[in-house]
């Protein structure tokens, strides 16, 4: 079985995020990474490919400057390749962008099973994988907390509002996992050294055929207006613990008149 | 007003719609002319007296769309009136599951932008949309431009939900739309994992806990502190993805909204993903042994403190009021 994976280059998230003033859209200047939240989807495609008794893993990935640190990651884990779409074109493109480069890159793998994140962690639209299957013509099933394959079938725990729901579909279908689905492994000294030969094959938005009318800033169709500094809240009272701070607790509530 | 008509994604739970359903129609009052719901399922007509009550004229009905996931089938019944010239100006998606799958599949099949994670949504000759990022310290104002309706997913307790005193809204049928072959997965079996007490996105007082209470089983002293205090029990993800916790017990980012009037976090670092979900509690009490820890800056009362000594000695105080 053959899987591909979304996987995102972000910024670091622990360092601070800045928009450019001028463009307002998210500062990616500096190195990227492999955004934690694929690295449960690579580790379910592994697994899942490995269950199936054959097959591989590819990584699609947009991301500016050629950048490619996040994909070594990803590749370290187990990934066979990978497919990156990078190209200036691509600067200010939105998730409906996003998803025609993904579902360009991801139509040349011709997977059985397209898994990416219920969400980035520095964009969150949370829509990116659902418009790709619209644009591919596949079922989906997003909130995914289990994943089994069972020959030309993927059957999901699917979370919802009250519990979750048992889900199947036909394959090929794109299916979006949730942190917690399975456990990332870490990359092996094995899997590093072996990571850094494997093929990435880097495409620009004309290879797939799309212009700057359907992607980056010109595709956007949207834009912002202004950025302004949210009305802080600001921090109260604080206690350090002498043995007695549950009194001091119990005094707020009651002037809450929770007590 | 510039907006002539807004249609508002009606979800359903317990026969009934759900509390960010009206707070969306309650908005898009103030906003268009003419509010409309969009709803699917067996039994439609019964919520239409709800619906109108908060100001829905119609409820555009999809009718039963059996065991599919709602994201295709709804959005394909959408994307057929929009092509029609039957759509409206703009189109509220509340932010849950199935409200982001709808959303997402409208917007691939009309190719219009979406824009999710509306926390505001105002008139500015046009509609525009505010969107909180970094953890809440900035305020984002985008809008759409080129043609068509406006796609927006709003997270929950955006607006306050406020009846109007309509009548009964007019059930509509909304004819199906062309699905291919996107429309094959299907719901085989839907488990409902039960809790007591309050609904976590309604109780007056929550007490989440976090990585910090150290394993499993201190979570039965959230559990009980929340009881004694009539609230419900919450948690960070960290503590859901460990599995120590069902996700419906998940506040922030990729879980429930609250906004109650206490907010105790227990053993919580407050990363940006977990702020977003709990910030606009009225009162915030935040029990973390250190003192730099992120959540002591939007806490109204912060204890520097072991949760396995201050929170034992709260039960036990709560206890002994009796
Ligand atoms: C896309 C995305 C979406 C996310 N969505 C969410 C979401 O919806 N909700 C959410 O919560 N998170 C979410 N997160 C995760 C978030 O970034 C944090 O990882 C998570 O909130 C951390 O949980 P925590 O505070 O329990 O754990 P930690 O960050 O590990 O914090 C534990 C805290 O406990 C304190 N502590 C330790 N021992 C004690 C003790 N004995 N007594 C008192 N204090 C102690 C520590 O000082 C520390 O501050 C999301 C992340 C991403 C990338
Ligand atoms: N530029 C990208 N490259 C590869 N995958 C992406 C990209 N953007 C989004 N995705 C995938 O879609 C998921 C949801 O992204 P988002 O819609 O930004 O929340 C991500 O977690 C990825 O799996």
């Amino acid at each position: 079985m053959n899987v591909v994976v979304c996987v995102k280059q972000i910024p670091d998230p622990a360092a601070p995020p800045a928009l450019d003033p001028g463009t307002h859209n998210l500062v990616r200047s500096g190195k990227l990474i492999l955004d934690d939240s694929d690295a449960y989807g690579v580790e379910m495609a592994l697994q899942l490919v490995d269950a199936a008794g054959g097959g591989e893993v590819t990584l699609v990935s947009m991301a500016p400057n050629g950048e490619t640190s996040g994909l070594r990651t990803a590749l370290a884990m187990g990934a066979a390749k990978a497919i990156l779409v990078s190209d200036e074109t691509l600067a200010g493109s939105d998730a409906l962008g996003t998803a025609k480069v993904l579902a360009a890159a991801i139509r040349r793998a011709e997977p059985d099973l397209v898994i990416a994140a219920t969400e980035s962690t520095d964009g969150y639209t949370g829509t990116t994988p659902v418009q790709v299957a619209e644009l591919l013509g596949l079922p989906s099933v997003t909130f995914a907390k289990k994943v089994e394959v069972d020959g030309q079938t993927v059957k999901v725990e699917r979370q919802t509002e009250a519990g979750y729901d048992e889900v199947t579909s036909p394959l090929p279908a794109v299916v979006t996992v949730t942190a917690g689905v399975v456990e990332p492994r870490y990359p092996s000294f094995k899997g590093i050294m072996a990571a850094k030969s494997k093929p990435v094959d880097t495409l620009t938005a004309a290879d797939l055929g799309l212009d700057g009318s359907q992607v980056g800033v010109g595709g956007a169709r949207q834009e912002i207006v202004s950025v302004v500094e949210a009305e802080a809240r600001s921090a109260g009272e604080v206690v350090v613990d002498e043995g007695d701070a549950h009194e001091r607790v119990i005094q707020f509530l009651e002037q809450l008149k929770i007590l | 007003m510039s907006i002539a008509t807004i249609w508002v994604l009606a979800e359903v739970a317990d026969g009934k719609p759900t509390t960010t359903s009206l707070e969306l129609i309650t908005q898009a009052r103030a906003l268009a002319g003419t509010v409309e719901a969009v709803a699917w399922g067996p039994a439609t007509a019964e919520i239409a007296g709800a619906l109108g009550e908060y100001g829905a004229t119609t409820v555009r009905d999809i009718g039963d769309i059996g065991d599919a996931l709602p994201g295709v089938p709804v959005a394909a019944a959408i994307a057929g009136a929009v092509s029609a010239g039957q759509g409206p100006d703009a189109i509220l998606f509340p932010a849950t599951y199935d409200g982001r799958d709808i959303a997402g599949r409208l917007s691939a099949k009309l190719d219009r932008p979406v824009l999710t994670n509306v926390v505001g949504l105002s008139d500015d000759g046009g509609l525009v949309s505010q969107h909180a990022i970094f953890g809440g310290t900035q305020v984002v104002t985008a809008r759409f431009t080129g043609e068509g309706p406006g796609i927006f997913v709003v997270r929950a307790k955006s607006f306050a939900a406020e009846p109007s005193g309509g009548a009964a809204a007019a059930v509509v049928p909304l004819a199906g739309g062309e699905t291919g072959a996107t429309n094959t997965a299907t719901v085989v079996a839907r488990h409902v994992e039960e809790r007591s007490g309050p609904k976590l996105d309604e109780a007056d007082v929550v007490v989440s806990g976090g990585r910090g209470l150290g394993d499993k089983d201190s979570y039965a002293m959230v559990e009980e502190l929340a009881s004694l205090l009539k609230g419900a029990p919450g948690a960070s993800r960290a503590i859901v993805d460990a599995g120590w916790v069902p996700y419906a017990y998940q506040v922030g980012q990729t879980g429930k909204t609250v906004k109650p009037t206490v907010y105790l976090a227990c053993g919580i670092s407050g990363a940006t993903q977990h702020l977003v979900g709990m910030k606009n509690s009225k009162n915030i009490i935040a029990i973390n042994k250190d003192q730099d820890a992120p959540i002591f800056t939007v806490a109204d009362l912060g204890i520097v403190g072991d949760v396995h000594k201050v929170v034992p000695k709260l039960i036990e105080a709560l206890k002994a009021r009796g």
